[in-house]
């Protein structure tokens, strides 16, 4: 059996998905689209069934990917839960009578019913069963209140085929609304009033700067605990161990070489060694998952508690001179994490036209944890003055990049439309699991590309091949970029994994102006293999030409005016 | 006395007089509450022809200036 969760944006849902379904959660792509939908098993009596988390939507008339991908689902579901929310009735009543016309067996789950005890809201439960014909079930989905009773009433869920127009739709909304709900007259009440102050720019700016800053600091705090407590020691603990490999392995010769790397000092160095089981193990576990898992466990809690629509609203008439809406901050936050799940958030933007932009702006000029442990790694000893010049300049280009886009693109950018949520805490259950899932999105797609990368390092140094490139690409690497011929491999294995090309740079010797080049360069020119993936996926050939020409072109020419800048 | 939903001050209510624009237009904004004979209220308009924020139906719901100008509102206080 097949159970989809349906319901309009912010009712909860995920916190449901979460609470029925157990561990064995699998995100997968929709057939043919960047959308994801998360799918869990749960057990009814002996039977097992699917449950499917549909992404959210307002109506089945699509305006959204997300949306479109909604309604394709829904001819495969065998039974519907549609999640209403009970402070918000109307607006939630109008999908459940669509899905009542779709033939498909529905119970509605009454969510937030205590929110809406809270706000004065109360609703004739029995009375609403009967004027819809299926089950309605009153729950609290954050402490699990009444999910077993919507369990138990499955079995009940009942199909219509009604049929009406969208103005007898409405219609008939507004009569069960006004036959079963009654509101009490109440003030604004204190997440309410702090909802609004951080909308209002007066207030919402300052509050916005001192959010972003403390969750920079807050990253910063668990990423470095977590290295100094956990991966430092273990990769201490591991060296004894890694070292009497290389002994066994002769200390020299072409295996030694891919599995140890080379010996530095007679030692193994896990950033400059170069092996498989050094520095490719070294670079993701050690020096960019705790990052990874600091940035989404903070980036998850304030996704959920409902701040990020707010942050959209304020930066939103920026954001449209590059030409997208205040929403496109939440794939550019996103994509500091990891560009790939930032890029598949960019589906809340409605347009091909801005899904563009937003996965060219991202793939230009905003810094996975992968570049930016490079850029941290080489040029963070030159102090903050050196890391500095990189962030300016990647802001700028940015900037720049997304203004000529905007100019050169046909077509313009739709207006910001959307609910802003109320804040609530976030259910930990839900959290955590989507963060668990980010991670495993991480691991599975890093891991491979880093080991290939050093593999490939290393063959193609054997074979001679680094050094031909090298000599190849040296017009516009020592010519352009003002780089030592030797720099060109790391830009070449940084077309598969960027962070492996911290590595490379190192035993080279670069002056601080030379690594400032190297490192906005090797941000700038390609997207990691995985992010060209999702960019060929949702633009085919013609708009990843374009998207990556884009970056290739841009980074040539920014890192030679750099260069000129700075003088090297 | 009407006025556009853009040219609302913080805090002012009225009552949406109507909704000027294509039919797709009018049906996605009553997906949000936005439609004929509701009562919204103007939380803030942003800066710069930012988006406003208004609270329909107890919820709150950002708008882009460009839509904004396509809502009449009757003010009411």
């Amino acid at each position: 059996m097949r159970i989809l969760l349906m319901g309009n944006p912010n009712v909860g849902k995920s916190v449901v998905f979460s609470r029925l379904t157990g561990t064995s959660v699998v995100v997968s792509n929709y057939p043919g689209t960047t959308v994801e939908f998360t799918k869990g098993t749960m057990k009814i009596g002996e039977k097992k069934a699917d449950v499917i988390d549909v992404p959210g939507t307002y109506t089945l008339e699509p305006t959204t990917r997300a949306e479109e991908v909604a309604v394709e689902m829904l001819k495969e579901g065998d039974v519907v839960i549609d999640i209403v929310d009970a402070t918000n009735l109307e607006r939630n009543l109008y999908l459940t009578l669509q899905l009542l016309e779709k033939k498909v067996p529905v119970i509605v789950a009454l969510n937030l019913s205590d929110e809406a005890k809270h706000k004065g809201i109360t609703i004739d439960v029995k009375k609403l069963e009967k004027l819809l014909d299926v089950p309605v079930v009153p729950t609290v989905a954050i402490t699990g209140e009444g999910l077993k009773k919507l369990v138990s009433r499955l079995p009940e869920a009942k199909a219509h085929a009604y049929r009406h127009t969208d103005e007898q739709r409405w219609e008939k909304v507004g009569k069960i609304v006004e036959d079963v709900q009654s509101v009490a007259h109440r003030h604004h009440t204190l997440a309410e009033r702090l909802g609004d102050a951080t909308v209002r720019p007066l207030t919402g700016i300052p509050i916005a700067i001192g959010i972003v800053t403390l969750m920079f600091l807050v990253i910063r705090f668990i990423g470095e605990g977590l290295i100094a407590n956990v991966f430092d020691p273990a990769f201490g603990a591991y060296e004894p161990v890694a070292m009497r490999m290389s002994e066994a392995l002769g200390s020299g010769g072409l295996l030694h070489n891919i599995v140890i790397g080379n010996l530095i000092d007679g030692g193994i160095d896990f950033t400059q060694s170069m092996g498989l089981l050094t520095t490719g193990i070294f670079v993701p576990f050690a020096m960019v998952l705790p990052y990874v898992f600091a940035f989404y466990l903070v980036l998850g809690f304030l996704e959920d508690s409902g701040y990020l629509p707010r942050l959209g609203v304020l930066v939103d008439s920026g954001m449209h001179r590059v030409g997208m809406h205040g929403l496109a901050v939440v794939p550019m936050l996103l994509g500091l994490g990891c560009n790939v799940p930032g890029a598949l958030s960019s589906r809340i933007l409605e347009t091909q036209r801005q899904r563009f932009i937003a996965l060219t702006l991202m793939g230009i000029a905003v810094p996975c944890m992968a570049q930016l442990a490079i850029i941290f790694g080489l040029v963070g000893p030159y102090g903050i003055g050196a890391l500095a010049m990189v962030f300016a300049t990647l802001f700028v280009v940015w900037v720049v990049i997304g203004l000529l886009l905007n100019k050169v693109l046909a077509g313009e950018s739709p207006e910001m439309f959307t609910e802003i949520p109320p804040y609530r805490m976030p259910y930990w259950g839900a959290t955590l699991k989507k963060l668990w899932m980010r991670i495993r999105h991480f691991l599975t797609t890093a891991i491979p590309f880093v080991l290939l990368g050093v593999l490939l390092v290393n063959v193609l140094y054997t074979l001679g091949i680094i050094d031909f490139m090298g000599d190849i690409a040296s017009p516009v690497v020592v010519g352009l970029l003002g780089l030592p011929p030797a720099a060109a491999g790391a830009l070449i294995i940084g077309f598969l994994r960027k962070d492996v090309a911290v590595g490379m740079l190192l035993p080279l010797g670069l002056s601080m102006q030379q690594l400032v080049v190297a490192s906005v360069v090797l941000a700038m020119y390609f997207p990691c293999v995985a992010t060209f993936a999702i960019l060929f996926k949702e633009f085919g050939i013609k708009g990843t030409i374009k998207s990556t020409s884009i970056m290739i072109g841009m980074a040539l020419l920014v890192g030679t005016l750099l260069r000129l800048v700075l003088g090297v | 006395m009407r006025k556009l939903l853009v040219e609302l001050r913080a805090g002012e209510s009225g009552i949406i007089a109507g909704v000027t624009g294509g039919f797709g237009l009018q049906r996605r904004l009553a997906t949000l509450g936005i439609k004929i004979n509701k009562k919204v209220r103007m939380i803030t308009a942003q800066p710069f022809r930012g988006p406003v924020v208004v609270e329909v139906d107890g919820a709150r719901v950002a708008i882009g200036m460009g839509i904004a100008w396509k809502v009449l509102v009757e003010v009411t206080k």
